[in-house]
């Protein structure tokens, strides 16, 4: 029933896969071809919700509400917020001239992208077709990642969280000099 | 029913549940703001809109069937949201010439997503089969999730509309969500340590055992409602008020304050436009109301008694004990307890529109961050004390150490706060000197002016 191309089985759920990798892609793209400040972060939103969108789809849904809840939700929040208020209003300022190393650089972009493909894509043909046993399809699930984060990477974790209160307190202290 | 629902492809299935919850919380939107004028009108001492939709057929004309004649039907005003949206459609609609074009159009529809979405983990009644729309292990995250994305339309909006004015709503508007994100966030995680599950049907059905885990009576009759438990009422106060934060609603409406900036991000929509923020206001005030009933008032149940405890304690009302249990958990009637919950939740936020003014913004960020964040972490405190002692002995053991470790919190707040007052003598008390005091110029009155030169 379902069509075979490459070794990689055609499944609905691979071709929703494709369909959301492709719009996270180009929205990726929109990111850095933009002139707009504002476009290119709304951009960068829309790419990180279809980022957890993916997670989703491959079974790794704590991921993906992480994903949303911090990036979407909260840092991009931020980021938009700066850019109104820095405010660059139109799009004549960023304007570029055209300049040659451009050029170059979109070779040596595609150059790296044949290579990582070369190595990554083979790998994915060979993963695409395992079937998702009961007890895999729970890895991604908050209970599974509770149990890795607290036994397992307990001293990770901890350590962690003491670089995050360092982080806050020094940017309390950067930000406000006389407390 | 059920059968027929199982048995149809995913994708019907699929459709079928999200308009079960879609559709209930759309249609209950133009009821809530005829309730909101309605009450308001009330408290305020006047009548509210009580006209439109009234009919009063002809005394004398041939038209009308005799029965009907000279006959008036009172609908209480209950057609003015529709008028209201009439108008709202044929008003022209105007899009200023500077505006950001993409974005301003499509950002009421980003403020409408995330009303829609955010009901999609909370379960109307106790059948698998149709609600809710994804029984996911992620529930709560999932609306913490989609909540924080309410923020994107507002800003979008002010930005688009390319005005100071807008600008400053859409600001205020994300610095205001992202501050009372925290406390909600904080205020979930306390319900989720105490009923250990992210889903919200697990946390109802967890909601419905025996007072505090106390399992003889008096305390097997009453239902493990969270704002039963010391910890649960806390998280309720705040997650309220986070809530009122959320949706933008007075006395948090500082992004669309009237009497500051005009009308805030919407100053610039008219028409449809303008339609889909006020729809996606009170469509969000419905489904926060079912969320917060959801995970704090027992969900689907009517009132916080087991029944079926009852049945097994008096057995002599058996029949009766079971009838009231199936009414008040798991018959059909559990989507309308629902709702009329959420209708009380919405009437309590119109309750506090008609009491509150509207706070400034650093009383708002004070509210805020010094408030509501350090009494949820102390929450979150209170809590975990409350699961470690009821695990060791009894709640009622949990109740003792509760109440010391909130004793003991409040003190260590009240040290924190003296310390910090001690260092900063200037907060305490300011005086304002004026330049043209009123006595002052009283004396400058009294005294002689002097003779006006010829």
């Amino acid at each position: 029933m379902n069509q075979t191309v490459g070794g990689v089985t055609i499944t609905p759920e691979l071709l929703m896969f494709g369909a959301i990798a492709g719009a996270a892609a180009i929205c990726a793209v929109g990111v850095v071809a933009f002139n707009n400040a504002i476009r290119s972060a709304l951009c960068l939103v829309i790419n990180f919700f279809l980022l957890a969108v993916l997670y989703f789809t491959l079974n790794a849904e704590m991921l993906g509400i992480t994903q949303v809840v911090v990036y979407t939700g909260a840092i991009m929040v931020l980021f938009l917020f700066v850019v109104m208020l820095l405010n660059l209003g139109g799009s004549k300022l960023l304007h570029e001239k055209p300049d040659p190393k451009k050029f170059v650089g979109i070779l040596l972009g595609c150059g790296l992208f044949v290579i990582l493909g070369a190595q990554i894509l083979p790998q994915l043909t060979k993963v695409m077709p395992m079937p998702l046993s009961p007890e895999l399809a729970k890895f991604g699930g908050p209970e599974a990642i509770g149990r890795t984060l607290f036994s397992e990477y307990v001293y990770p974790f901890e350590a962690v969280s003491v670089l995050l209160l360092i982080g806050i307190v020094g940017s309390i202290l950067l930000a406000k000099r006389r407390l | 029913m059920a059968d027929f629902v199982q048995h149809l492809h995913p994708a019907w299935q699929a459709l079928i549940r999200v308009l079960f919850f879609v559709l209930p919380s759309f249609m209950l939107v133009p009821g809530v703001i005829w309730w909101e004028r309605r009450l308001l009108g009330w408290m305020q001492d006047r009548l509210g809109p009580n006209r439109v939709g009234n009919i009063t057929f002809s005394r004398t004309s041939k038209l009308v069937p005799s029965m009907l004649r000279g006959k008036k039907f009172k609908l209480f005003g209950l057609m003015q949201p529709f008028a209201d949206f009439g108008k709202l459609i044929f008003k022209e609609d105007i899009t200023p010439s500077a505006v950001d074009k993409l974005i301003y159009f499509i950002a009421p529809g980003i403020a409408l997503f995330p009303a829609l979405a955010l009901g999609a983990t909370i379960p109307w009644g106790p059948y698998s089969w149709i609600t809710p729309v994804a029984d996911v292990n992620i529930g709560i995250l999932y609306i913490m999730a989609v909540s924080s994305l309410g923020v994107y339309g507002i800003v979008l909006a002010g930005y688009a509309s390319d005005n100071k004015f807008s600008l400053m709503g859409g600001l205020r508007s994300s610095a205001q969500l992202v501050s009372y994100e925290l406390a909600m966030g904080m205020s979930l995680a306390c319900i989720v340590m105490a009923t250990g599950s992210l889903k919200p049907s697990a946390m109802v059905a967890e909601q419905s055992g025996p007072l505090w885990g106390l399992d003889y009576p008096p305390f097997n009759m009453i239902q493990n409602w969270n704002v039963l438990t010391p910890y649960g009422l806390v998280a309720a106060i705040i997650f309220g008020i986070c809530m009122i934060a959320e949706t933008n609603r007075p006395p948090f409406d500082l992004p669309e304050a009237e009497n500051e900036l005009v009308a805030g991000y919407h100053t610039e929509y008219s028409s449809v436009k303008f339609a889909m923020f006020f729809m996606a206001e009170y469509l969000s005030v419905v489904v926060y109301g079912i969320v917060l009933s959801t995970l704090f008032m027992g969900g689907w149940h009517l009132l916080p008694i087991r029944f079926d405890a009852m049945a097994t304690t008096y057995k002599s009302f058996g029949d009766v004990w079971n009838l009231l249990d199936t009414l008040n958990g798991s018959s059909l009637l559990a989507p309308v307890w629902v709702i009329a919950k959420a209708c009380c939740v919405a009437s309590t936020y119109i309750w506090i529109r008609a009491t509150l003014p509207r706070l400034r913004y650093d009383q708002l960020m004070a509210l805020g961050w010094k408030s509501l964040l350090p009494f949820a972490t102390a929450n979150l405190i209170v809590v975990s004390i409350w699961i470690i002692s009821t695990k060791i002995s009894s709640p009622i053991i949990g109740w003792v150490a509760v109440l010391l470790s909130a004793g003991i919190l409040y003190g260590l707040y009240k040290t924190i706060n003296k310390l910090n007052l001690k260092n900063r003598p200037n907060l305490a008390s300011r005086t304002v000197t004026m330049v043209d005091e009123p006595s002052q110029r009283r004396e400058a009155e009294l005294v002689d002016p002097a003779p006006a030169p010829t």
